[in-house]
């Protein structure tokens, strides 16, 4: 029985094979992600984001024309593997996914077996890439946020004295802080409070903000989600402790809070990849779209890091000049041959100048974004407005 | 100065530990039993207070007196739905039970409310007290939550002490059957320690979400289980030992925060805890019992 099974699968793959061999002009990109259950959210927003850029892409009319697939996977390991067999089923020749890190880690191996061109828009964790060669990523791995914070606080001048708090119950935080720390080290920025919580005493954090205080601390730097960081920000607030505050992408959220007075985060400054309310022109248009898609919602991190792969994986096709009857394997050397080429970049909605090395790690320039009136602004955009105003008033 | 600050803040979370730890002590000290979701029972009286009086503009106390019958009637429910059937059950089944409702709250918040988390506006709208010159400030909601653990401590010793429910409530935690047989309606009796415990419950989770604004399903969780841990510091069963329990835990709690280490503070509050039970076997203010073989 078992032995007829794997017959009738082997006849299966191999039909499905001739399929995707025999199939038109359009090279058929799968995706992956959790459209229902506990990360619905994610997986939803990917699949409207890969949506849009399919749409686009076809559109456009270019040498490369996708038809596209997405399959549910739950969050979970094994129904993503599953999902993952019946895109290959369906003659997948590219896969832009998964959206999440446990069900990437197991489909990134059998993909690695099939030598397929994957490449994930926020699954962060190191080990994804790690993986193989032929699984990129096109958001920062987690740790490297605290590089690029500390890079970017120094750079921009953003305070001297930083008072770190964050908590080291989490793999999140505490890669992220670690690297920080190393970065921080290197670019000659004195960390003068260390502070850390748990998840199970984080009730009362203002000890950690009064240490702060206390170091003398000019810049406060929270690698945390956002629920603490608005404890936080109020703690300060009633002690009359007014320092910079500056976070990562766990920060975006922080102004839909139930019930939270916006102006504490009034001047909070964050990196992070994308945010629904920024106001340049491909923001916008990315925004609008998406609502017509999706019926009204506005788009997250995801939506966009997700938009970001598919048209990143349409411009390096057509520079590698891979076709649609190109078997998935020739068409993942091809592929990663353009994509780890020095001179190729792409820019896009989570940043610009995007590069990739062999490793499959993304190397962007983070944007930076700044609270104000309740709304994300660009920090530079923000800046230069500031400065122009002042010189209106020098005038 | 700074460390009287420090001492201010353990204070301050402290009397919130102990205003839970009153609601513990007092049902296991009349039904024997640890009522693990007496956590939830403050997270439930959080959302009440947050929808009607952060959402709903209603008077902050009128809010927390909604608060308070919506989490008797709560507790009420409870106790004759979950532990009244085992009253005869042993209190291993009766404690799994507690932890089972425990987790049902939780989850039914989740579906109710999400889990995004909400941040709670202070029912307390008085100004901090600046002291020295504003170099110690101690926030007016730490002043309240002080006054009302002591004041709810008077209220219930004398309750217990001096009313007929009270002494009821004195037999039952003596000796049930024999309460019972000097013509106590028991179960009322377990009812109504329920139904203090749970209105307690409310006021200290408008006091705890008033100091720590973030309201999220399990809100309740962590800080109850702080409590019980404060109720058995102090001598479980023991009003007056809820209440110091609760302000040394957070104390010890702050101190080793602010001067060892901030991620060793539970251990080290534990250790104590243990150190103390070693010692001091029934807790500070414990009454020792002997126990004739």
């Amino acid at each position: 029985m078992k032995k007829f099974i794997c017959v009738a699968m082997t006849g299966a793959l191999a039909a499905s094979f001739v399929v995707s061999a025999s199939a038109a002009d359009a090279i058929k990109i799968g995706g992956i992600g959790p459209t229902t259950g506990p990360a619905a959210i994610y997986g939803t927003a990917a699949m409207y984001g890969e949506q849009i850029a399919v749409d686009e892409v076809n559109a456009a009319g270019g040498a490369v024309q996708f038809d596209w697939k997405f399959e549910d996977d739950t969050h979970d390991a094994e129904t993503s593997v599953n999902a993952y067999n019946s895109l290959k089923d369906w003659g997948m020749q590219i896969l832009a996914g998964t959206v999440t890190t446990n069900p990437c880690l197991a489909v990134g191996a059998e993909a690695v077996n099939d030598n397929m061109f994957v490449m994930t828009p926020s699954a962060s964790s190191q080990d994804v890439i790690d993986t193989g060669d032929n699984i990129f990523q096109i958001c920062f791995t987690d740790p490297n946020q605290g590089t690029a914070s500390a890079d970017y606080i120094s750079q921009k001048g953003l305070g001297t004295k930083i008072g770190v708090i964050y908590n080291s119950s989490d793999a999140y935080s505490s890669g992220i802080n670690t690297n920080f720390q190393a970065e921080a080290a290197n670019v000659g920025l004195e960390v003068v409070a260390n502070e850390a919580f748990t998840d199970d005493n984080s009730t009362d954090l203002t000890t950690q903000v009064q240490a702060c205080k206390d170091a003398g601390a000019d810049l406060i730097f929270l690698p945390i989600y956002y629920t603490p960081a608005s404890q936080i920000l109020k703690a300060a607030n009633d002690m009359g402790y007014a320092p910079k505050f500056f976070g990562c992408d766990g920060l975006d959220g922080i102004l839909a809070v139930d019930g939270f007075d916006t102006s504490l985060a009034e001047g909070v400054m964050l990196l992070t990849p994308f945010v629904a309310t920024a106001q340049d022109d491909a923001t916008k248009a990315f925004v609008e779209k998406y609502k017509e898609v999706s019926g009204g919602d506005v788009p997250n991190q995801f939506a966009a890091d997700a938009y970001d792969v598919v048209k990143v994986i349409a411009q390096a096709g057509e520079q590698a000049g891979i076709t649609a009857d190109m078997s998935a394997s020739d068409i993942c050397e091809a592929l990663k041959a353009t994509i780890t080429d020095p001179s190729f970049s792409y820019d896009g909605l989570t940043g610009s100048g995007m590069t990739w090395d062999a490793s499959g790690a993304v190397s962007k320039d983070p944007k930076g974004m700044i609270i104000e009136n309740g709304e994300y602004q660009p920090i530079d955009e923000a800046g230069a407005e500031a400065s122009t105003e002042a010189a209106t008033e020098a005038e | 100065m700074q460390f009287l600050s420090y001492l201010v803040r353990g204070i301050s979370l402290g009397s919130v530990y102990a205003l839970i730890a009153l609601g513990y002590t007092m049902v296991y000290g009349i039904a024997k039993m640890l009522n693990f979701a007496h956590g939830d029972i403050i997270m439930v009286g959080g959302y009440v207070v947050f929808f009607a009086f952060c959402q709903g503009g209603m008077n902050p106390w009128l809010a927390v007196i909604l608060a308070i019958a919506a989490c008797t009637l709560l507790g009420i429910t409870i106790e004759k739905v979950a532990y009244k059937p085992l009253r005869g059950a042993p209190s291993l089944a009766v404690l799994i039970t507690a932890i089972g409702v425990s987790y049902f709250l939780q989850n039914g918040a989740m579906l109710l409310w999400s889990s995004e988390p909400k941040s709670f506006t202070s029912v307390v709208s008085l100004p901090a007290l600046n002291l020295f010159g504003g170099k110690l400030q101690i926030s007016a909601e730490t002043l309240v939550t002080i006054a009302a653990s002591v004041v709810i401590m008077v209220a219930l010793i004398w309750f217990v002490n001096k009313t007929r429910p009270g002494h009821a409530m004195q037999a039952v935690s003596e000796d049930r059957g024999a309460a019972q047989l000097m013509g106590i309606n028991v179960n009322g009796i377990i009812s109504l320690t329920f139904a203090i415990g749970s209105g307690l419950a409310a006021i200290a989770g408008a006091l705890l979400l008033s100091s720590y604004p973030t309201l999220v399903p399990t809100t309740g969780a962590m800080p109850g289980i702080k409590a019980f841990v404060a109720a058995v510091f102090g001598g479980i069963g023991s009003i007056p030992g809820a209440f110091l329990g609760g302000i040394l835990l957070g104390i010890i709690e702050n101190l080793s925060k602010a001067y060892i280490s901030t991620q060793l503070s539970d251990a080290i509050v534990f250790l104590v805890l243990i150190v103390v039970l070693l010692v001091k076997p029934s807790g500070l203010l414990g009454k020792k019992q002997t126990v004739k073989v």
